[in-house]
């Protein structure tokens, strides 16, 4: 990132709270700005949206782009990630903070907007902080070093005879203070450090960093304040709700809308231009009512006469589907990793365990359906385009708003509220640019608002898989084997629709990047081993949902270890201990695989054998899995690395008369270093209920090319009574901080189906449980 | 016109009576703490209280709401400082937040019936609220935190 010197600046003191008591509207965080002289800075919330606090703050003139100063000391930081119930609008702030020495209850934080100023803002992959912990530290310690350079001038002695502590610097000679507050126009205005120059605490140092802090958006969460995309209301807004394809590529044919526009409220009825092969994250098309509320918009809706051709994909039925992927990766495949040969060995079927598994379409559903504001002024090039919408990627947004509307980025200002759950569906900007293809053909703002069948019925699901194990135990009592290891020729295959073909149309086989998702790094100590892929293409848009294709992988190889402990009569923490093997960096080169880590450093990252066991060590001791259990009750387990963190979970339940119920739940993590472990904790919690959805009832399946779920009576997700005590061990680590949102899921899954195994001798390989037990 | 109370206040709205409650109360008067989460009465997230009882505002008609009173989240304490409120603060309940001020309004409403529920008490007044993000564990927590500061207040005023 640049960060500038700003003589320029004069620094604004812009008290929130008193801007929306003006507005007769609720209170939020304060929020501090500074601006070039004669401008104003500009709030999206001031005057338009209310009580969100994701205001501009746009602080390029401030200390850097992340931190501005108010001189009574108020420090707001940018938030440039998007928040969706992770905590990251606190723990950026936090990192920050505490690196500049800060008070923390002189800070507020302020939503960064889409700007490709603050550099990545992609809220995926588990990883917003272990992508830019060291730069945000790096960004806190500079603002440090620009406050104690600012005293330091003003005292005429050293940088390093002073020292910033709790919101002020301290004259190390004569004990003289200066507060950061009265530093604040001095320290604006000196030239900004080079961040990789900053020396950054020692870890012993943190004050905020691994504590407890206040979380930002609680109290307005609790009181109904907290706003959302759904929440956003503007002078003279239309609502849009939209009928869509039902199949994915379908078109209109042709529509008759006279009976919608006599409904009270309609305003306008729109067709959307159809969305073109590949499908990429564009609207889908369709036709759209305009109208004064939410309720008008969707009643006509309702009466919209719509003749649709479906297209190709109309011959598209999951049943038929799964069993095709079932039945391609029992044939061998494309080789992506292999040592030694699995081929050439003859398996003794007394040692020999294969199994297939199967997961379904996956959709996100989260509580707040997908929703976006967009309002354009102006004509033609000079045009200027505003949005609010809870977005995962908002410069992707951005970027494609722009390019809708035939102007520059530059153009279109992009506020993101809180997003009421995101799970991966907000990363797809579909829904935004609806908002914005409507808001070119009415001169006033449009918010397309998502009913629940609409979210359901047209998602990015997660693929519908197969995969396929099998390995051999190991003949202990032949010598050429030696005794360190269990279990050798093992064979994966794994076949679904990849991502990638939503975006080029062509691929049909998982990508490197995608077989590092928990199948091709096998963290065991093989000989042989042979991994391979097999085709599969698309007929409805695939897309990442919390852990991605750790998803399927994480399931497959969880259950096959515990059926592999089975066949050798041993417990499922022995078996993993022992296919685990030594301590040691697990070699990924083994084989050919191009191991992509998440996109981590293979050096500061490196898959960590005894992290592995040290998490499932604790998990299965704090549950104490191998108490004596009642008669059908157990315990299943599993371990993963996932996002570069190591999580572990143990799940009890009790199955009689084919009815499941989960009785405790337990999860260790080993994400490294932690900076909010509260939140951490509430992931983890997360991440059991999300797995409970999964296993026991998730799945969308599609008929005929359309989805058949509508509504969460048909598409269930967890409930309260399905959800059992739970508990979460953190493993304190000064390791760098791995992902925290998706790992959760892939270990949890297989320890759900492990238990019901071990109490009921029901093996579940094709979720969900539902399909054979009563969940 | 349909006439009834928000919160203590007289509304009168003109709007079409089978339009649902949660429109009038989200589109019409603002009040946007009430969620919509499925429009079926599946999920709870727009749980209001008409005359103290808990109902789902997005399958109510407006129509029924005449003449009653409503209490939405905006109205539930005038400091939000529901005893409910202060328990979901203490045990950091939310995650997005966005089912939230539909599982408070739950939970509220079923201390009111409930000075003590047990386990099975909540599961059963509070499985027709979803969260997606898995509260549910802080949010029992809450509730019998919350049922705690109700008996402690009782004692105290008695």
């Amino acid at each position: 990132m640049t960060m500038q010197s700003s003589t320029e600046t004069t620094i604004l003191n812009v008290s929130r709270r008193k801007f929306l008591k003006q507005l007769g509207i609720g209170s939020g965080a304060l929020v501090l700005a500074t601006a070039l002289p004669g401008l104003s800075p500009v709030y999206a919330a001031d005057n338009l949206a209310g009580k969100a606090n994701y205001e501009v703050g746009k602080a390029e003139h401030a200390l850097n782009i992340f931190v501005s100063l108010d001189t009574d000391g108020t420090t707001s930081i940018v938030c440039h990630r998007s928040e969706m119930g992770q905590g990251i609008r606190t723990t950026v702030p936090q990192i920050i903070a505490d690196e500049m020495q800060a008070l923390w209850s002189n800070v507020f934080v302020v939503q960064g907007q889409a700007d490709k100023a603050y550099g990545q803002q992609n809220t995926a992959g588990s990883s917003s902080i272990r992508g830019q912990f060291t730069r945000l530290r790096q960004i806190g310690a500079a603002v440090r070093h620009m406050l104690e350079q600012a005293a330091a001038n003003q005292w005429q002695v050293a940088i390093n005879e002073v020292t910033a502590n709790q919101h002020v610097v301290i004259n190390n000679i004569t004990g003289e203070k200066l507060s950061f507050g009265e530093l604040a126009i001095a320290a604006s205005q000196l030239e900004a450090p080079e961040l990789t120059t900053m020396k950054l605490k020692d870890i012993k140092d943190f004050n905020y960093i691994g504590k407890e802090v206040k979380l930002f958006d609680l109290e307005d969460i609790v009181a109904g304040e907290a706003i959302y995309s759904h929440d956003v209301q503007l002078p003279n807004m239309l609502i849009a709700s939209i009928q869509r394809p039902p199949v994915v590529g379908g078109v209109v044919k042709s529509f008759d809308d006279a009976e919608a526009k006599k409904v009270t409220g309609v305003v306008a009825v729109i067709q959307l231009k159809p969305n073109t092969f590949p499908f990429r994250t564009n609207p889908l098309g369709g036709v759209a009512v305009l109208a004064k509320n939410t309720w008008a918009a969707q009643e006509g809706r309702k009466k919209l006469k719509i003749v649709w051709d479906n297209g190709e994909h109309a011959s598209y039925n999951t049943a038929n589907f799964s069993d095709e992927l079932i039945k391609k990766v029992n044939q061998p495949g494309k080789s992506i990793r292999s040592a030694g040969d699995v081929y050439a060995h003859t398996y003794d079927p007394d040692r020999t365990v294969e199994a297939t598994y199967s997961v379904p379409h996956i959709n996100h559903s989260p509580m707040e359906t997908e929703a976006a504001t967009a309002w354009l002024q102006g004509k033609d090039k000079s045009a200027t385009l505003t949005i609010w919408a809870g977005t995962q990627n908002p410069q992707g947004a951005q970027n494609l708003a722009a390019k809708e509307c035939g102007i520059d980025v530059n153009q279109v200002t992009l506020n993101i509220p809180l997003m009421g759950g995101a799970f991966g569906r907000k990363s797809k900007p579909d829904f935004i640019l609806e908002a914005v293809q409507l808001a070119k053909q009415v001169n006033v703002p449009v918010k397309v608002i998502w009913t629940r069948e609409d979210d359901i019925k047209h998602g990015f699901y997660h693929s519908i898989s197969a995969n396929y194990m099998k390995a051999e135990l190991v003949d202990q009592s032949k010598t050429e084997h030696g005794s360190n290891k269990v279990a050798d020729y093992w064979i994966q295959r794994v076949a679904y629709p990849p991502i990638g073909w939503l975006f080029n149309g062509k691929q049909t086989r998982p990508n490197a990047n995608d077989l590092s998702l928990g199948f091709a790094d096998t963290p065991f100590q093989l000989d042989n081993l042979q991994y391979e892929t097999q085709e599969a293409s698309s007929h409805v848009r695939p897309g990442w949902v919390r852990a991605v294709s750790d998803i399927n992988n994480g399931f497959a190889q969880g259950s096959f270890v515990d059926e592999l402990a089975v066949k050798a009569n041993m417990s499922a923490r022995q078996m993993w201990l022992e296919l685990l093997g030594s301590d040691r960096y697990v070699d990924l080169k083994q084989g050919g695989f191009k191991y992509n880590n998440a996109g981590l450093n293979p050096t500061e990252y490196p898959v960590d054998t005894k992290r592995l066991k040290d998490t499932l060590n604790l998990v299965c001791d704090k549950a104490n899995v191998e108490e004596k259990t009642a008669q059908n009750e157990a315990w299943g387990i599993s371990v993963i690395r996932s996002f570069g963190s190591y999580v572990a979970a143990a799940t009890k339940v009790r199955v009689v008369n084919k009815q499941v119920k989960i009785l405790e739940m337990h999860t260790a993590i080993d994400c490294g270093i932690t900076v909010t472990p509260d939140r951490v904790i509430a992931q983890m919690e997360g991440a059991m209920v999300f797995s409970l959805s999964i296993t026991l009832m998730g799945g969308i399946s599609v008929k005929d090319g359309a989805v058949e779920q509508s509504n969460f009576h048909d598409s269930p997700v967890t409930r309260m009574n399905q959800s059992p005590p739970m508990f979460v061990h953190l493993v304190e680590s000064e390791h760098p901080p791995g992902g925290v949102g998706e790992p959760g899921i892939p270990p949890i899954i297989p320890s759900i189906t492990n238990a019901i195994y071990r109490a009921s001798g029901i093996r579940i390989r094709h979720l969900p449980v539902n399909k054979e037990l009563s969940v | 016109m349909i006439k009834f109370k928000v919160n203590n206040e007289d509304v009168s709205l003109d709007v079409a009576e089978e339009m649902p409650l949660l429109y009038a109360i989200r589109d019409e008067l603002q009040l946007t703490g009430t969620k919509f989460g499925c429009g079926a009465g599946q999920c709870g997230a727009c749980t209001v209280h008409i005359d103290g009882v808990a109902m789902r505002s997005c399958i109510t008609p407006v129509s029924y709401a005449a003449n009653k009173k409503i209490t939405t989240i905006e109205g539930l304490d005038p400091e939000n400082n529901h005893s409910v409120q202060i328990s979901w603060r203490e045990y950091k309940v939310p995650q997005c937040g966005y089912c939230q001020v539909g599982q408070i309004m739950s939970a509220a409403a079923m201390l009111i019936q409930n000075k003590a529920p047990t386990d099975d008490d909540i599961d059963t007044a509070m499985q027709g609220n979803i969260c997606r993000c898995g509260t549910y564990v802080r949010i029992k927590k809450a509730i019998k935190h919350a049922a705690m500061l109700n008996k402690e207040k009782t004692v105290g005023e008695v």
